[in-house]
């Protein structure tokens, strides 16, 4: 019963979508409050349907009712609580009502905190988010319904794919949704602007916080993917380039840039034109990788058997909202007045150049994505493009816009001093240099770029260590005066320098486990030792354990340092008995910020096992990287100029508060 | 492998779901020449497994994949340059089984266009701000206008703008 209630609920969201795409629009040319009123109201009440409809499906997963197709498709009566409720979006049509409940939670967002936005901007951004949630409810009403019965109920479900048996279901997928449908409230924003005509500082002081949240989730849900991917494939990899990571990745890397030229525009009202190009084209790209995801057009390995018409359809949506936002642009961004002034050396200047190398990373990767697709539509030849090209273009890219990061936020707005942020920044540059030359003289065997790569890395985590000092006025002024302007920063200050740090920290791990890790395969037999990094690692021997819609062959090891055990870890092989699929879960031992990574191989006829065994020096700092990045993104988030919202009000809230009432 | 990658995928994003577990270089394969074993390596690592895509044959468990990194050990153990391996092995499988496409004119344009568009870039910014400049200079006023404004604000003195 609850499963048709779903359903319906589904319905009737598109109705009231539907209706919140009109009103509101209509209200907004005649200044009709009634009409707009509709906006907030529809968008709230959306969220609840699709909420309802959410839980329905979760109902009929927990319960593991096997009449629903969807359940039956991708569960089994004996999985774990936890994997029966993440399960629910471990599939295609389960993903897609994930997708959407975040839409319209984002929609409600807007509605309930929008009460400082001008009446006729907010009713556009609602107008233009159902538009979004229309189109997306249409596609699963019309091609990927959770909600069809099969009759006669089968008894036992197919069960959850095996990899997807993990912690990470339950984490990943919701923070990735976060940030990539995050990213609509901006394009909604842009869109609305454009079809007022209107845009200025409070424009991007209203859309900042929206950009700044889905970056953060964006930035955890990646890194999250990237240690799932690490840890559960068992090689050892973290970023394959795989075109569905790259196309996750794309929006990020436009994200970024966003949120620095949404910073240039909130306080010097330049770059508008710009700004609005880069939160219509941050979304496009969210939606570009839904289509070359959900359509399985890619030649990937997560390309999925399905039928053309989801395809299809997503590339319709695709096509409509890309090339409409688009169009729009090209009529209306003559009308918006241009910005401020700035001289070349600036902090304006600075976050131009930003914006320079990482929207060129964004087409690079963009390019290298879809070559091979429209490359073989056009001649039929067939190439492919791996990581060996992204990591030559991508990576060369990266490294000027790295070594500029410490620059940007010592230069004044409008015009900048290079030579006086340079010699505050002499420290810093010490500091990257000294670590560089310490690793190629210690590290016996390193390459040179390793040392320049880590000393990268320490230039960026002191560059912003010498933003927050020199902010706090460190060796100018005296110490109880420091300290009060140290507390006084505001929270936005350290958020950049957070994130600009783990940025370095990042940049350490990914330089470290290229350049200095270890790999060692070999066959093993109980008792016999091998070598993995500083430790050494005793085979115990292989030992079959059964869990709950699982069999596995333990390999138990035991970690010894100088001879003596510190440790011991188990890497299995299973079997999940409902598909007799056989997964490899990886042991890993982490000692300081290294990891131990052991994966079991095939066993041999006579008596051994494969074992392959990684020392992984520093890796964990690529994570922790990431984890930097997000509280950035959370400590601006409390900014208090960014919770107040229009930059009147901050300056007289009481006034504000006068003409409100 | 086959029918792996034929399952309905399920979670958009995580890398490589239908990945055969486990690294795929085996003990047996190894060659006893450190140097050349790493030649090997480099070598494997820039080549698709065919019937994994998007996985080097270094990576993939596939039966293939293993035929593929024997083969590459016995090039090179018979004294092959790395380029005449990668050579041999594309004129076998063609230009797809490399994971870093050789610039042609199919993929010129795939190559040049990180430098293009950084280029058109920088170019776009620095008209852009000399454009800016110029147009900033055009709002000093002539020796006219302001004798003009003089006027106006003169004969408006007592309005109390």
């Amino acid at each position: 019963m609850i499963v048709e209630l779903g359903h319906y609920a589904l319905i009737m969201a598109l109705a009231t979508a539907l209706l919140q795409s009109v009103l509101p629009i209509i209200g907004a040319r005649t200044r009709d409050a009634g009409l707009m009123g509709v906006a907030p109201a529809a968008a709230i009440a959306s969220f609840v349907l699709i909420l309802f409809a959410f839980v329905a499906l979760t109902v009929s997963y927990v319960t593991s009712d096997f009449s629903v197709k969807n359940v039956w498709e991708n569960s089994h009566s004996m999985m774990p609580m936890i994997y029966k409720f993440s399960g629910v979006w471990g599939n295609h049509e389960g993903s897609m009502m994930l997708w959407l409940l975040i839409l319209v939670f984002f929609s409600a967002l807007v509605a309930f905190f929008g009460g400082n936005l001008p009446a006729t901007l907010k009713s556009n951004v609602l107008a233009v988010q159902a538009w979004i949630t229309s189109a997306f409810l249409t596609f699963v009403l019309l091609t990927s319904n959770p909600f069809q019965r099969l009759s006669p109920a089968p008894l036992e479900g197919r069960d959850l794919n095996p990899i997807l048996q993990d912690i990470g279901l339950a984490i990943h997928p919701p923070m990735l949704y976060l940030g990539y449908v995050g990213f609509s409230i901006c394009f909604s924003f842009a869109v609305a602007a454009l079809i007022d005509g209107r845009i200025d500082a409070a424009w991007a002081r209203w859309v900042r916080p929206w950009t700044l949240a889905a970056w953060t989730a964006l930035t955890a849900g990646i890194a999250m993917g990237s240690y799932w991917a690490y840890y559960e494939l068992g090689w050892g990899g973290w970023w394959f380039w795989d075109p569905v990571e790259n196309a996750s990745f794309m929006p990020w890397l436009a994200g970024t840039a966003l949120l620095h030229s949404a910073l240039v525009m909130e306080k010097r009202e330049a770059l508008k034109i710009w700004t609005i190009l880069l939160a219509i084209m941050t979304f496009s790209l969210s939606l570009l990788g839904t289509f070359l995801v959900r359509s399985g057009v890619l030649t990937s390995v997560h390309a999925f058997a399905t039928d053309p018409t989801r395809g299809i359809f997503i590339l319709c949506i695709l096509v409509a909202f890309i090339g409409g936002a688009f169009t729009l642009f090209a009529l209306r961004a003559q009308t918006l007045s241009p910005g401020g002034l700035f001289a070349p050396i600036s902090r304006e200047g600075a976050l131009v150049l930003n914006n320079l190398f990482l929207t060129t990373a964004t087409a690079t990767v963009l390019v290298g994505t879809l070559y091979p697709l429209v490359l073989e539509a056009i001649t039929g030849a067939k190439i492919s493009v791996g990581p060996p090209f992204f990591n030559l273009t991508f990576g060369p890219l990266m490294i000027p816009l790295l070594l500029a990061v410490p620059f940007g936020p010592l230069l004044a707005w409008k015009r900048g001093d290079l030579w006086a942020v340079t010699q505050r920044l002499y420290m810093a540059a010490g500091a990257a240099l000294l670590v560089s030359l310490a690793v190629i003289y210690f590290a016996t065997g390193a390459p040179v770029m390793a040392g320049l790569g880590i000393g990268l890395g320490v230039w960026l985590i002191a560059g912003s260590l010498t933003d927050i000092a020199m902010r706090s006025g460190v060796g100018k002024v005296a110490l109880p005066i420091m300290w009060r302007r140290f507390k006084g920063l505001p929270r936005s200050a350290f958020g950049g320098a957070l994130a600009h740090m783990g940025l370095g920290v990042s940049v350490i791990g990914i330089v470290a486990v290229t350049a200095f890790a270890t790999e060692n395969v070999v066959t093993m037999k109980p008792g016999e030792t091998t070598v993995g990094g500083p430790f050494t690692l005793q085979f115990e021997g292989l030992k079959p354990n059964t869990g709950p819609n699982y069999t596995e062959l333990q390999g138990r090891f035991i970690i010894l340092r100088d001879g003596q055990p510190v440790s011991h870890l188990t890497a299995a092989k299973r079997v999940f008995t409902a598909r007799q699929m056989p997964t490899t879960e990886a042991g890993i031992y982490t000692n300081g910020a290294n990891q131990l990574y052991v994966a079991l191989g095939d066993e041999l006829p006579g008596g051994g096992v494969v074992v392959r065994v990684w020392w992984k020096p520093w890796v964990t700092f690529i994570w922790f990287g990431a984890i930097f990045m997000s509280l950035g993104g959370i400590v601006s988030l409390f900014d208090r100029r960014l919770r107040i919202g229009a930059p009147a009000k901050s300056r007289a809230p009481a006034v504000a508060v006068g003409q409100e009432t | 492998m086959r029918k792996l990658a034929l399952t309905l995928f399920a979670v958009p994003f995580l890398a490589l779901l239908f990945a055969l577990p486990a690294g795929a270089v085996t003990p047996d394969e190894i060659l006893d020449d450190p140097v050349l074993e790493q030649r090997a390596r480099d070598i494997s690592a820039g080549l698709r497994c065919l019937v994994c895509q998007n996985q080097s044959i270094d990576d993939s468990d596939a039966e293939l994949a293993k035929d593929l990194r024997v083969l590459v050990r016995q090039r090179l153990v018979v004294g092959d340059s790395d380029n005449e391996v990668i050579g041999y092995i594309v004129s076998r499988y063609g230009e797809f089984v490399l994971l870093k496409p050789r610039l042609s004119s199919k993929t010129i344009v795939l190559w040049a266009m990180p430098v293009i568009l950084l280029a058109v870039g920088f170019g776009y910014v620095l008209l852009g701000s000399r454009r800016r400049r110029t147009s900033a200079s055009a709002t000093v006023l002539s020796v006219e206008e302001q004798s003009d404004i003089k006027k106006i604000l003169g004969s408006r003195e007592g309005d109390q703008l």
